[in-house]
């Protein structure tokens, strides 16, 4: 059975797969189950649930049939892993053990995060708050303490959805973006009601599809979102070591790649996402300013700094399953696509000249910004919003995958990482850097926000760096704030960190692209 | 044998035996959670929990008591360990162990040796104790 998601979800899904009409919306889910959502939501959510013990793997299982879902129940993070690369679409989400013998549980939530972009919960019988930090900044979107009851898996779809949910205000957003003045106001439009997320989805809908035929004239807007499976990855992982970290410009990424369909904006956003898992897994040591500053692009003077990650780190990471591009991207995503949600959030886009001479970088914070002059960003921003995976032309239909391989979740909790602690990840939070794009590129590299931000300049204190994700993420939240200025009008309302707003999942989580896509395809099945 | 456990329905002895369980300590709220999980799909659902717990704990208390032969010990490990068996006793409601469980890592954080050998004889005695007495429950229910 598919879950069925929410009209939302269905009409987005629509809208990727090129219908223009837009669906008859008053369904959305809450207010009219039996239209267009099934009255049987959640059950049949697919679940991957992974633990060691199998006494607590044998109860959850039960449980969470028992809450009629789909299980599949694993003991090992390795098995794991393979089974969700060999079925990309095949799983809502997933529940893991932190404490694993052969994979730590948090490394099993990067690795998810950067190549399925799905939403995963962490338990664990340690409920010490650094623990549970921990979950939150690697990008959990929930973490239960042991013994699980019954109770707390009942409620995990709202995990599936809200991601899926997220994303499609990203799209939306990145859409609107494309259309200036009119996405202004379709943002506003879309902001207005936050909580009347059918109306004003529709009242979305109704404004891009008139622009739909320009937007698809004029840009990509409708474009498929890139996946960033792991092939890709590790295509663009041998690029960048070839060029080498602190010389791995977007162009020259794409050009050693030589994937058809796959634009710079899409390199530059999951080079950015890469650079800042890089930077997470190489340790605080690294010069943060230095993977920032990559992430940054080349705008950020103190890019070059990667020290260690070289290509022989690159080459490490890159061998260690691509995950750190992923996680990147998942972060990038994740922040991007809490404050990606302004239209012009998708990479600098290349013809835009923009501010981004990096390309990626800035826009993972930035985006938004950048996005906003970029205006037509079009589809392809949406997707670094969502997470990474930068969004791809639609003509390769090949490289975009209905799943966005690139998990938010870990990409976002790379950024909280970076420093692996706790602190990055509100630090994501609040680095939104309104200021100049540039700047915000940096800062949005997370954790080293302390560092980039003195690089860039930027007075903000250093949580700032972080600001444009998390002005974005708390845009996200707010939904007031017009798309455009969500990272720097928000950053100033927000009362700090904020993780990821609206959500509980974790920062940034917001790719949910993969969630999107699952519904969207289940919505084709049903 | 009712597959399904209704607290109300499980007359004299079993049902006795069982509330004693409850009231002396020995379970908690986590036990009623995997009898709400039986069913006719599942009859033996406790039971079988309840036999893979011992089972599998058999294990895990045989890795501690290997460390704890060690000199001087590691209390990270220990820790580690015991946490990992922790949950398996939380998610049978296994209460007393897991009490003793808990204990024995604030021994492990406090670095006592002494308190976590002390800790650990007990925490095998509520093992067992607690094993015989579902023991004789499954017999009954």
């Amino acid at each position: 059975m598919c879950g069925i998601c929410s009209l939302d979800e269905m009409n987005f899904g629509r809208r990727v797969v090129g219908s223009m009409s837009l669906p008859d919306s008053s369904v959305v889910a809450r207010n009219d189950p039996g239209d267009v959502v099934s009255d049987h939501f959640p059950a049949g959510l697919r679940v991957l649930v992974v633990d060691d013990d199998p006494i607590c793997l044998t109860i959850l299982d039960k449980m969470l049939r028992t809450c009629h879902y789909d299980v599949t129940k694993c003991n090992r993070a390795e098995v794991a892993l393979s089974l969700l690369r060999e079925n990309k679409n095949g799983y809502d989400i997933v529940i893991s053990d932190v404490h694993m013998p052969d994979m730590d549980g948090f490394k099993l939530l990067e690795h998810i995060g950067l190549e399925m972009d799905l939403p995963v919960i962490m338990m664990s019988a340690d409920d010490s708050k650094n623990v549970v930090m921990k979950g939150v900044t690697h990008g959990a979107c929930d973490y239960l303490i042991k013994p699980v009851r019954i109770e707390a898996l009942k409620n995990v779809w709202q995990h599936v959805v809200r991601k899926k949910k997220n994303e499609w205000k990203e799209l939306e957003q990145l859409g609107n973006m494309e259309d200036g003045d009119r996405q202004q106001k379709q943002d506003d439009l879309e902001y207005s009601s936050p909580a009347n997320e059918g109306s004003w989805k529709n009242s979305k809908r109704k404004g891009e599809d008139e622009e739909g035929e320009e937007r698809d004239d004029a840009t990509t807007l409708k474009k498929p979102r890139v996946v960033w499976s792991v092939e890709l990855h590790q295509q663009f992982v041998a690029a960048v070591n070839q060029l080498g970290i602190d010389k791995a410009v977007p162009k020259k990424i794409l050009e050693l790649m030589n994937v058809p369909g796959l634009t710079r904006e899409n390199v530059a956003s999951h080079l950015q996402k890469y650079r800042l898992y890089l930077r997470r897994v190489s340790g605080v040591s690294q010069h943060q300013g230095g993977l920032n500053n990559s992430f940054i692009g080349p705008q950020d003077a103190s890019f070059g700094a990667l020290p260690s990650l070289s290509g022989i780190d690159l080459q490490t990471l890159a061998a260690a399953g691509q995950l750190p591009a992923q996680t990147l991207a998942t972060y990038q995503a994740a922040g991007l696509g809490r404050a990606a949600m302004k239209p012009g959030i998708t990479l600098p886009f290349v013809d835009q000249g923009t501010l981004f001479s990096f390309e990626a970088p800035k826009s993972v914070f930035g985006e938004g910004r950048q996005q906003q002059q970029q205006r037509n960003s079009n589809v392809k921003h949406m997707n670094l919003l969502h997470g990474i995976p930068a969004t791809l032309e639609p003509k390769q239909p090949s490289i975009m995958q209905q799943s966005s391989a690139q998990p938010l979740g870990s990409l976002n909790n790379m950024q909280g990482n970076t420093h692996g602690n706790g602190q990055s990840s509100s630090l994501l939070m609040q680095m939104v850097q309104p200021q100049t794009r540039g700047q915000m590129l940096n800062e949005s590299i997370g954790g080293q926000i302390s560092r980039i931000q003195s690089s860039v300049g930027q007075p903000s204190p250093r949580n700032r760096m972080a600001g444009n994700e998390q002005v974005m993420a708390c845009n996200l939240a707010s939904q007031a704030a017009p798309v455009v200025d969500f990272s720097v009008n928000h950053m100033a309302d927000l009362p700090g960190n904020v993780y990821p707003l609206g959500s509980t999942t974790t920062p940034g989580g917001v790719t949910t692209s993969h969630q999107k896509d699952l519904y969207t395809r289940r919505l084709a099945q049903m | 044998m009712n597959s399904e456990i209704d607290r109300n329905k499980l007359h004299g002895q079993a049902g006795l035996t069982r509330q004693s369980l409850f009231d002396q300590g020995y379970l908690d709220e986590q036990f009623v959670q995997l009898e709400e999980l039986q069913d006719d799909t599942n009859p033996n659902f406790v039971e079988e929990v309840v036999t893979l717990f011992y089972r599998d704990s058999a294990r895990l208390l045989a890795n501690i008591e290997q460390a704890l032969e060690r000199s001087p010990l590691d209390f990270a490990k220990l820790d580690d360990y015991m946490l990992q068996f922790k949950g398996c006793c939380s998610s049978i409601g296994a209460k007393k162990v897991k009490n003793e469980c808990t204990q024995f890592q604030e021994y492990c954080r406090a670095g006592s040796s002494d308190g976590c050998t002390r800790t650990f004889q007990q925490l095998k005695r509520e093992h067992s104790t607690l094993k015989n007495k579902l023991e004789a429950y499954f017999q009954l229910a």
